[in-house]
C-alpha cells in the first residue's frame, strides 16, 4: 500500500516539473523518511525511488541530506521514521552488512579497501572461498577475474591495490560492491578525485551495470555529470526531497533553482545597496590559484562591502577562502593589500596582516572544544599578540564578557567549556574569536550553517553592522538568497573557476536572482553588466 | 556532609591521585609507626617522606617535560636514552680524581664542572630537538620518531663512555644528587625550580593556551595563527632538558655513570606518571601538579613495597594493581559510579 501511496504523492509542493506517471515498478523505495540528531532534524519526510536498470542522481547542496539518507539506506543509522521497501518487500537493515547481503551495496567518496593487499584479496575480502578449511586461492583469483570481466575492467587481479591509480581503486571497488550481488548501488561522489579520462571510464563501467539490471544511485554536485550519466534525478534540500524528475524534463536552470533554494523576499536588499563602498580595493588578488584547487582568478575586495562567493558546492568557494587566507598556500599569483605585496604562507601572516576567516568546518576547524569558552575568544588575538605579550586574567575576563554581551553567547560563564555550548553559539564565539582581533578583512564560510534561524539572522546582523563601520567581508553561504541579500558584489564560481562578477554598480538589478542562477548553472554564458543594466 | 560541596571536590582532576597517594601513605604509617616521623639532624631533613620526595626527584623531572610533549599529542620514549646520554657526557667530562698537592687532598676535573653541566644539558636538548624535527617537520608518528633514540641513545652513551662504567671521583658534583639545602635535599630544589618555571611559563604567557588549543585540535589552532610547528619542536627539546636534568641527578647520585642502565624504562614511569595526573594521552588540557603527584604515586609505591617487606617477585604486580586501580578511577564512567554510590550511602 505504501508503494502505491507515494505514486499519488509524486507531487512535490514546489516541483514544476513533477513525474509523470511512469509504467515501470520501483525496486527500492524509501518513504517518509525521518531522521534526527539531539534535535536537529537531519532528514524531513525524504523519499526516494530507485528502478531496476536505471542510473539516478542525487542532488543537493552541503547539508542536504544525501549523506543520510545514504547512512540510513545502508545500515549506519536507523531512520526515526518512514518505510524502506526493496522490490515490495520491507526491509530495514541494521548494519552495512546486512544491507549488503539484500542487494545494497555502497562505493564511498573515499576509497575503503586494504591498499596492501592484491586486487582480487580486496574483492573478495570477507567471504574467501575455502576448502577443506583453507582457503581457496584459486578460487579467489578466479571470482576475482570474472567480476572484473563483468565490467570489462583490464586489470591484474594479483597487483597490490595501493599500486594502482585512484581510478582503478574505485573501480575495484565498485567490482568488489557488484560481486556481492548488488541489485543497487550507491555510488557516493565517485567522481570528485578522478580525472576526465578516468570518469569517462567509470561511466562506461555506470552503463554496463546498468545495462545488466541495477540500480545505481549517483551521489554528485557536478550537474554536467548528473546530465550525462543520469536518468531520473532527485533533489534534496534542508532535508527534505523537493524533487524527482526525468532528466530530460527539467532545465539546468530548474535544478538549480531546487537545489539552493528561492529567496524569500528582494525587500531588504535595496537598503543594503545604496552603502556606498570604498572605491580603492583593501586586497587585490591577481592571478590567484592553487593546482587542483581553483584555477588563477582576480578577487577585489573594498572596505565596507560584502563581497559574496556563489556557486554550487565543490564550485572553489572554500578553496577560494583558504587561499586568500593562507591555510593553503597559492601556486600563483599575487596578492597586494593596500597596495602592497602580501606574502601568504600560513594563517599566521594573514592574522598579522589584519585577516580573518571563520571557517565552514566549525567542529573541526574553528573550536577547541575542551577550552573555555573565553580562551577560544582570545585564541586569535592572543596568538597576534605573541607568546609573552600575555592578556592578563582581568583583561581575558573583560574581553570575554564583551563579546559575550554583544554577540547574545548563551552561555553559563566565560569560563564554560566551548564544546557544552550549542552550535549558533559556537559560531558566535568563533566570530568572536576573529572581531577580538579587529580585522580588516573577514572571511566567512557558512557562518550560518546548522545553527538556528534566530542564532543565523543576529549574526547576519552583526556581520553587516561591522561592514558599515567599515570591514571588509568575504560572504559564502550555499543558500543564494543569503549571498544576494548581503552581498554589494557577487563574483559567481561554477568548476573551479571565476565565472563572473556581478556589481551592484552596474545597475540595481545587476544581483537578480534568476540572472545569478542561470550563471551558475552555466545555462547561458556570463552576460555582461549591460544584460542588468538594460532590463 | 555537604554533598555539593563533596561532589564539587571529587570533580576535581587532582582529587583521585591524591586520594591514592594518601591511601598509600595511609597503608605506610599503620605498617611503619615511624613512617611520619621527621627528624632534624646536621642540619637536615630525614625522614621516610623525604626520602621518597628525594628519589622521586628525577621521576619528577622527567615527567615535567613529559606532560608538555604529551599536551601536543605526542609522547617521547626517549627520555630513558637521554637520561643515559646526558650521565655518559656529564661523567666523562668530569671524571675526577683524587690528587694529593702539596700533601693536600684535592679533587680534579677533567673539564670544569659548570662547562660539563652545561654541555650535558645542552646535549640533552639536542636530542630533543632531533625528536621534535622528526616529530614536527619531518611528519613521523611520534612514538616512532622517539623510539629511534630510544635504541640509539643507549648506544651513544655506551660510545661516549667507551662502553664502561664511568666512576666519578669529584665531591661538588655528588651534591646535585646527595647535596642538602636550607635542609631539603637539593635535587628537591631543583625539581621546585623546574615547577615553578613551568607554571609560570603555562600561566604567565601565553604557551599554555597554545600548546592546549594545538593539542587539542590543531587544525583549528593553526587557523587561529598558532605556529605549532615551532611549539612542538620546542616542547621535545624541554623535554630533553628535563631529561638531561634527571641524568645529572641519577649519576651525582650513584657517582657514576652507566651508558646501559641509567634512566632504564624511566620513560615508561614518566609517561604513567602524566597520565596517573589526569592529562589524557590525546593531548590539549595538562596539568604540571597532576605529573608531579603521579611521580609520587609511583615513587611511593615502589618504597613501601620494600619497606613493607613485600617479596620481590610480586612487586611488579603490586605496582600493577595499584595503577590500574588509579587509571579506573579516572575513567569518567567508573567515577559517575564510585560518587554516586558513596552520596547514596552518606545521605
Amino acid at each position: 500500500m505504501c508503494a502505491r501511496r507515494s505514486r499519488a504523492h509524486a507531487f512535490f509542493t514546489d516541483d514544476p516539473r513533477p513525474v509523470t506517471s511512469d509504467t515501470a515498478p520501483a525496486l527500492l523505495e524509501l518513504h517518509g523518511l525521518h531522521k534526527a540528531f539531539t534535535g536537529v532534524a537531519a532528514l524531513v519526510d525524504a523519499r526516494l525511488s530507485l528502478r531496476a536498470g536505471e542510473i539516478h542522481a542525487l542532488m543537493g547542496q552541503n547539508g542536504a541530506g544525501k549523506s543520510t539518507l545514504i547512512k540510513v539506506l545502508t545500515g549506519v543509522y536507523p531512520p526515526d521514521a518512514g518505510t524502506m521497501r526493496l522490490a515490495g518487500q520491507p526491509i530495514r537493515p541494521g548494519s552495512p552488512q546486512q544491507a549488503q547481503a539484500l542487494g545494497i551495496s555502497t562505493v564511498y567518496q573515499e576509497v575503503n579497501l586494504c591498499p596492501n593487499l592484491s586486487v582480487a584479496e580486496n574483492i573478495a575480502a570477507g567471504r574467501m572461498p575455502r576448502r577443506w578449511g583453507w582457503i581457496d586461492w584459486r578460487a579467489v583469483q578466479r571470482s576475482a577475474r570474472s567480476a572484473l570481466e563483468r565490467l570489462r575492467l583490464d586489470i591484474d587481479p594479483g597487483r597490490t591495490l595501493g599500486e594502482c591509480p585512484v581510478a582503478v581503486q574505485q573501480m575495484v571497488a565498485i567490482a568488489r560492491a557488484v560481486s556481492l550481488d548488488a541489485r543497487v548501488l550507491v555510488l557516493d561522489e565517485p567522481t570528485s578525485s578522478l580525472d576526465e579520462t578516468e570518469t569517462a571510464r567509470l561511466f562506461e563501467v555506470m552503463r554496463t551495470l546498468r545495462d545488466a539490471g541495477v540500480a545505481i544511485l549517483f551521489v554528485t554536485h557536478f550537474l554536467d555529470q548528473a546530465y550525462a550519466m543520469a536518468d531520473r534525478l532527485t533533489v534534496m534540500r534542508n532535508g527534505r526531497t523537493v524533487g524527482e524528475h526525468r532528466c530530460a524534463d527539467l532545465p539546468r536552470l530548474a535544478l538549480v533553482e531546487q537545489m539552493v533554494g528561492r529567496s524569500l523576499d528582494a525587500g531588504d536588499l535595496a537598503a543594503r545597496r545604496a552603502a556606498a563602498s570604498h572605491p580603492v580595493p583593501l586586497l587585490a588578488a591577481r592571478g590567484l590559484g592553487r593546482r587542483g584547487s581553483v584555477e588563477p582568478m582576480d578577487l577585489d575586495v573594498r572596505g565596507g562591502e560584502v563581497l559574496g562567493l556563489a556557486g554550487l558546492l565543490g564550485s572553489g568557494r572554500t578553496e577560494t577562502a583558504r587561499l586568500l587566507f593562507g591555510a593553503d598556500r597559492a601556486d600563483h599569483g599575487t596578492v597586494t593589500l593596500d597596495g602592497r605585496p602580501l606574502v601568504l604562507h600560513s594563517p599566521r601572516d594573514a592574522l598579522r596582516a589584519g585577516l580573518a576567516f571563520c571557517p565552514e568546518e566549525r567542529k573541526t576547524d574553528g573550536i577547541v572544544a575542551e577550552l573555555s569558552v573565553r580562551e577560544n575568544i582570545l585564541l586569535a588575538l592572543q596568538a597576534r599578540r605573541g607568546v609573552f605579550d600575555h592578556l592578563g586574567a582581568a583583561e581575558q575576563q573583560a574581553l570575554a564578557q564583551r563579546f559575550i554581551t554583544l554577540l547574545g553567547i548563551k552561555t553559563a560563564d566565560a569560563g564554560m567549556p566551548i564544546g557544552q555550548l550549542s552550535g549558533g553559539n559556537q559560531q558566535k564565539a568563533i566570530l568572536a574569536r576573529w572581531l577580538a582581533t579587529e580585522p580588516r578583512l573577514l572571511i566567512l564560510d557558512e557562518p550560518t550553517r546548522g545553527i538556528d534561524v534566530a542564532a543565523k539572522q543576529e549574526i547576519m546582523d552583526q556581520v553587516l553592522k561591522l561592514c558599515d563601520a567599515g570591514l571588509a567581508i568575504v560572504f559564502i553561504s550555499s543558500e543564494l538568497g543569503e549571498v544576494l541579500r548581503t552581498s554589494q558584489r557577487v563574483v559567481v564560481l561554477r568548476e573551479r573557476r571565476k565565472v563572473a562578477e556581478l556589481g551592484l554598480h552596474e545597475g540595481h538589478d545587476a544581483l537578480d536572482e534568476q540572472r545569478v542562477l542561470r550563471i551558475i548553472a552555466g545555462a547561458d554564458a556570463p552576460a555582461p553588466a549591460r544584460a542588468g543594466a538594460a532590463a | 556532609m555537604n554533598r555539593a560541596r563533596l561532589a564539587a571536590l571529587t570533580r576535581s582532576p587532582q582529587f583521585w591521585p591524591l586520594a591514592v597517594l594518601a591511601a598509600l601513605l595511609a597503608v605506610n604509617g599503620l605498617f611503619n609507626p615511624g613512617f611520619f616521623s621527621l627528624a632534624w639532624r646536621d642540619g637536615h631533613l630525614y625522614g621516610a617522606l623525604v626520602d621518597i620526595l628525594n628519589r622521586a626527584a628525577p621521576l619528577m623531572a622527567v615527567a615535567l617535560g613529559m606532560t608538555v610533549v604529551i599536551a601536543t599529542r605526542g609522547i617521547d620514549v626517549s627520555v630513558g636514552a637521554t637520561v643515559a646520554i646526558a650521565a655518559a657526557v656529564a661523567a666523562t667530562l668530569i671524571g675526577g680524581s683524587l690528587v694529593i698537592q702539596d700533601g693536600q687532598q684535592t679533587y680534579v676535573t677533567r673539564t670544569s664542572m659548570p662547562i660539563a653541566l652545561l654541555a650535558a644539558l645542552g646535549v640533552a636538548a639536542l636530542c630533543g630537538l632531533w625528536n621534535g624535527v622528526l616529530v614536527a617537520v619531518v611528519g613521523i608518528q611520534p612514538i616512532i620518531a622517539t623510539l629511534i633514540l630510544m635504541v640509539a641513545g643507549r648506544g651513544i652513551a655506551q660510545l661516549v663512555t667507551n662502553g664502561q662504567i664511568i666512576t666519578i671521583y669529584y665531591k661538588p658534583y655528588f651534591f646535585i644528587g646527595n647535596g642538602y639545602l636550607l635542609g631539603l635535599p637539593f635535587a628537591l630544589w631543583l625539581v621546585g625550580a623546574l615547577l615553578a618555571l613551568m607554571a609560570w611559563l603555562k600561566h604567565l604567557t601565553a604557551l599554555g593556551l597554545f600548546i592546549q588549543a594545538s593539542g587539542a585540535n590543531p587544525a583549528a589552532a593553526r587557523l587561529a595563527g598558532i605556529d605549532a610547528r615551532t611549539l612542538i619542536v620546542a616542547a621535545y627539546a624541554f623535554c630533553g632538558v628535563t631529561a638531561g636534568l634527571a641524568g645529572l641527578m641519577i649519576s651525582s647520585n650513584v657517582k657514576s655513570a652507566d651508558g646501559n642502565n641509567a634512566g632504564l624504562l624511566l620513560e615508561l614511569d614518566a609517561i604513567l606518571a602524566v597520565t596517573l595526573g589526569g592529562t589524557a594521552l590525546s593531548g590539549g588540557r595538562f596539568s604540571l601538579r597532576g605529573s608531579v603527584l603521579g611521580a609520587l604515586i609511583i615513587q611511593t609505591l615502589t618504597t613501601s613495597i620494600y619497606s613493607l617487606g613485600v617479596p620481590p617477585e610480586v612487586n611488579l604486580v603490586v605496582k600493577a594493581v595499584v595503577v590500574f586501580a588509579v587509571c579506573l578511577v579516572q575513567s569518567p564512567q567508573v567515577r559517575a559510579l564510585l560518587t554516586g554510590r558513596r552520596l547514596a550511602a552518606g545521605g
